[in-house]
């Protein structure tokens, strides 16, 4: 079983620079043929002051840390038997190419269903840009079969 | 680019316009892979699948997230979406044709903004379920 004591283990946070050629080889990627998340003029006429970082990227961005793994290694979680099973958003500001995230782990709960079967682990994220504004937080629950 | 939607026109039952997607190919996930960071093998190499019990790779979810991420920017400026949540129902296969869908559910003021949410699903030929899901939508 995970160590419940972990409940509200906060990780260092780390800052990430969004590259305007990750965001177009994302949209290359999610078949997003949209110009405002490829092309610069496009993005500046529909009032963006740069590309844009669409909506599920954050998660990307976050897999940027020092060590994509920490939380994962922190609790002892075996990645062959882990699965993704939600995933969620709360914006509050647009974030875009250029900007320089800072991203803030934590570890919201762990608990199990199933006599144990089945651990739950949820990460809260805060994401903050360069002027130290608030842009989303993200919360992941991922899942591990013990069985 | 996308405008905004007049809420007074939007009612509870509507769908918004869906998304249809090609079959899930392997170069789709080959491409994911590079362009999220997710190097999970997973998704991408076979031999290493065949050592954990599955027949063949498996889509990121997080692919399928982008894509009902882009249901939704087909229907409003991305600024307008306030929240958006997804369970991952189901694994998503090489090719499977994918069909992504938004229903608005209920309608409503906070924040001083009239809302919307909406019910999303990414869903195989059969009608499978593989990612159910919810968005906010601030419509004014």
């Amino acid at each position: 079983m995970i160590d419940r004591t972990y409940i509200g283990h906060v990780e260092p946070p780390f800052e990430v620079l969004v590259e305007k050629s990750r965001l177009k080889f994302f949209a290359k990627a999610t078949g997003q043929t949209d110009p405002v998340y490829t092309d610069d003029a496009a993005a500046h006429a529909a009032g963006h002051p740069a590309l844009p970082v669409p909506p599920t990227f954050l998660f990307c961005l976050e897999m940027e840390a020092p060590d994509p793994a920490a939380i994962r290694n922190l609790l002892g979680m075996d990645y062959r038997r882990l699965l993704h099973g939600e995933q969620g958003f709360v914006y509050e500001r647009m974030a875009y190419a250029g900007d320089v995230l800072r991203f803030e782990q934590s570890i919201e709960d762990i608990y199990d269903k199933k006599n144990g079967a089945l651990e739950f682990v949820v990460r809260k994220t805060i994401v903050t840009n360069q002027r130290g504004e608030p842009v989303a937080q993200l919360r992941t629950v991922s899942v591990l079969r013990n069985s | 680019m996308t405008s905004l939607k007049p809420w007074a026109d939007v009612k509870v039952g509507d769908l918004i316009p869906a998304l249809a997607l090609p079959p899930v190919s392997r170069l789709d996930l080959a491409l994911y892979c590079g362009a999220s960071g997710d190097h999970n093998p997973i998704h991408v190499d076979i031999d290493f699948v065949r050592t954990t019990g599955l027949p063949d790779v498996i889509a990121h979810g997080m692919l399928s997230m982008a894509w009902l991420g882009r249901l939704l920017t087909n229907w409003v400026p991305q600024t307008a979406i306030r929240e958006y949540k997804v369970r991952f129902a189901a694994m998503t296969q090489i090719g499977e044709v994918i069909g992504c869908t938004g229903e608005v559910t209920d309608k409503f003021e906070h924040a001083g903004e009239q809302r919307v949410r909406l019910s999303l699903t990414t869903a195989n030929a059969e009608g499978q379920v593989k990612l159910s899901g919810e968005a906010v939508i601030a419509l004014a």
